[in-house]
């Protein structure tokens, strides 16, 4: 059961920090379907950076470079939207698509030519990262504690704040729901967007790494990241788009992602002998009945989706 | 003065310039890629990037250059299904994302039918659509009475169809190995007929009536939108739905019928892919085939149009297998993924690099026009 928490705690830590960053990006009227490639891209840059760090280096230091670095190309990367969409307006949902499609073809094509150079015949697309994993570790008794859960938990009570209790998340919000509105009064819609994008890169770059971590030791970047992105997204739209609700839809889904993982060491669940790939089909098929119970009465920013072109107010 | 205005015209000319603005996103998308390849290794990087622009051309005999053309045909049949599938539904406003997974639950049921219950080809061929169809249409449901996004539902529905096929094909796969029971063995009826269209291509038993078959849908789709009441009313409720819906058109059950269709052309063409032997099913798959987000790529290339769609397909198809014919122990074969996901990128431009082009007419026309007058002015004062 013990497990259960760890795993669950986890899984919902990455899709908090995700589907918040989604929730930026929305309130400010860009729909971020590129989550999914985001959360590539961060996972590559903090698995990059562990992989070039020395394994016995001081704990604080690898924890806070790989974060950093996550944050970084995830932010970088999320600017392939912004300028795609808020510039050039362009489909938003096509550029979310093929964003989330180069960012695994781009990762893996770094990732193999980065191994390829370093031993010739090795031509995988995987990155270990065994040694320094643990300086993400504490145990609290049996308890595996990570620091990422704290970043969550902070990020989450920073971004309620920021959103709600700020003068820059009112005016973000204000793009979302009537960007013509909010021009008029003085605020700069394109540089609104702008922030809500960049904040959706970095909190989707570090959601990429934390997931990469949940468990495992090495990553594979074909696999792109297993549609946790649009899992984020679902918890988004459960969520109301409100970090509060978001955070509690976070815990049930994660819970139900843990399931998965640790299933068999539940007494009568693994006497249920249900298959695997059900608990793996889980999580997507809570989420779409949930969202057909839910997506009725969206609340979704109004202007979310709609290029805003200064010259038709 | 005559031949002006017919080149002006040219060039206006909308699918002149849907052309041109795909060619801008393929060159572009190339050039990237060919970067790419000098910073990973300068040396062979003209090299690969040919490679992967004339595919099948690179092979030293005629016959196998042939045969070749005939395994990029036979896989460029399902893509070009898949890409009609998400056409026919942008058309409709609608962005079938979920066309991967509507080409599992094809090539799921479709196998299954062909394995399981020994069905013959034809018969396989349309469960698979109806398999597509239905997987469409939970999406389509989904939009129209519960509000449900149907890239999100799409894209949830693409991971749920994936291990529920891996699931049930796991009861006709081979014991020895992850893949499904090879058909030619197993069940030769189920193979779609290759009605002499082999002896074309080297003795290549993948090339089958699937392509010709492909085509015929390609023009099927053409006409329907283009041609029929029933294609108006799908387009006029993409448009504007609550138009349609003042106009007395069923908008939610247009709605439903468009993925429903989507999934169906999604369906069959996974069966385009396994019912020809060309390959079997690994049970033990973790990713979303390619197949159906490759779609995307060729439906924006192809310019939106279900014709277009059938050379962009076959473009794409090339490029990957392409990819996979490079110096391996050099260069990663997803170079190939990575230029046609630039393209998809690239084609979010599509607007801008239309306004670019017709800036430029404008421009040059004017300059025309005025040298011209001027011309005809100095000409007037020498008299």
């Amino acid at each position: 059961m013990l497990l259960l928490l760890q795993y669950t705690l986890i899984f919902a830590s990455v899709l908090c920090l995700v589907a918040l960053g989604g929730c930026f990006s929305e309130h400010s009227g860009v729909i971020n379907l590129g989550l999914e490639g985001i959360m590539v891209m961060g996972a590559l840059g903090g698995a990059v950076t562990m992989y070039l760090l020395p394994g016995d280096g001081s704990k604080l230091v690898i924890v806070l470079a790989t974060s950093l670095a996550a944050i970084l190309v995830g932010m970088l990367y999320s600017c392939l939207l912004a300028v795609a969409s808020i510039n050039f307006k362009a489909d938003q949902t096509l550029i979310g698509t093929a964003m989330n499609l180069l960012a695994t073809a781009a990762a893996t094509v770094f990732v193999r030519a980065m191994n390829t150079a370093g031993n010739p015949d090795n031509v995988s697309s995987t990155i270990q990262y065994i040694q320094e994993k643990r300086a993400f570790l504490k145990y609290i008794g049996g308890f595996e504690f990570n620091w990422f859960m704290l970043m969550a938990v902070v990020l989450l009570v920073v971004s309620y704040f920021v959103l709600y209790k700020t003068k820059f998340g009112l005016r973000l919000q204000a793009c979302g729901e009537n960007p013509q509105a909010a021009d008029s009064v003085g605020i700069n819609v394109y540089k609104m967007r702008w922030a809500g994008v960049l904040i959706s890169g970095f909190l989707g770059g570090l959601g990429g790494i934390v997931y990469i971590t949940a468990g495992v030791s090495e990553w594979k970047f074909e696999m792109g990241v297993a549609g946790f992105g649009f899992l984020a997204l679902a918890v988004m739209i459960f969520g109301q788009w409100r970090p509060t609700k978001i955070a509690l839809a976070a815990l049930l889904f994660g819970m139900f992602r843990a399931l998965s993982n640790v299933y068999t060491g539940i007494g009568f669940l693994a006497a249920l002998h249900i298959p695997s790939t059900v608990y793996n089909m889980l999580p997507y098929i809570i989420s779409l009945i949930v969202l057909a119970f839910t997506s009725k009465n969206s609340r979704a920013p109004k202007a979310e989706g709609i290029p805003y072109d200064k010259g038709m107010r | 003065m005559n031949e002006k205005a017919e080149k002006k015209s040219f060039l206006k000319n909308p699918s002149v310039q849907a052309i041109m603005t795909s060619l801008i996103c393929i060159i572009l998308g190339l050039l990237i890629g060919y970067i790419v390849l000098l910073l990973i290794n300068p040396a062979g990087a003209g090299e690969a990037i040919k490679t992967v622009l004339i595919n099948f051309l690179s092979r030293s005999s005629q016959a196998a250059k042939v045969k070749a053309l005939g395994n990029t045909l036979a896989k460029t049949a399902p893509l070009l299904m898949c890409a009609l599938s998400i056409c026919f539904c942008y058309k409709v406003g609608l962005f079938n994302i979920g066309a991967a997974g509507q080409y599992e639950a094809g090539a799921c049921f479709g196998l299954y039918a062909a394995l399981a219950w020994q069905l013959p080809w034809p018969v396989c061929l349309l469960i698979a659509g109806i398999a597509g169809g239905v997987i469409g249409a939970i999406s389509g449901v989904l939009k129209a009475y519960r509000n449900v996004n149907e890239v999100i539902s799409g894209i949830m529905l693409n991971w749920i169809m994936l291990y529920m096929s891996n699931t049930l094909l796991a009861k006709v796969k081979d014991p020895a190995s992850p893949y499904t029971l090879k058909l030619s063995a197993a069940n030769p009826k189920a193979l779609i007929p290759n009605a002499g269209l082999n002896a074309m291509f080297a003795n290549n038993k993948t090339v089958t009536l699937a392509i010709p078959l492909a085509i015929l849908f390609a023009i099927l789709i053409w006409v329907i939108l283009s041609k029929t009441k029933f294609g108006y009313e799908l387009k006029a409720t993409g448009y504007n739905k609550d138009a349609a819906m003042y106009a007395g058109m069923k908008e939610k059950q247009n709605i439903i019928v468009t993925l429903a269709i989507g999934g169906a052309l999604a369906g069959i063409g996974a069966a385009f892919l396994f019912l020809t032997g060309y390959q079997e099913w690994s049970t033990t798959q973790t990713s979303v085939p390619g197949m159906g987000f490759n779609g995307i790529a060729a439906t924006f290339l192809g310019g939106l149009h279900p014709i277009g769609t059938i050379f962009s397909s076959f473009f794409i198809q090339s490029i990957t297998d392409g990819g996979a014919l490079i110096d391996k122990s050099v260069y990663p074969s997803q170079i190939s993924d990575l230029i046609s996901s630039l393209i998809i990128y690239l084609c979010g431009f599509v607007l801008f690099f239309k306004f670019v082009i017709n800036n430029w007419i404008d421009k040059s026309t004017k300059k025309k026009e005025i040298s011209k007058v001027t011309g005809e002015a100095i000409e007037g004062g020498d008299k």
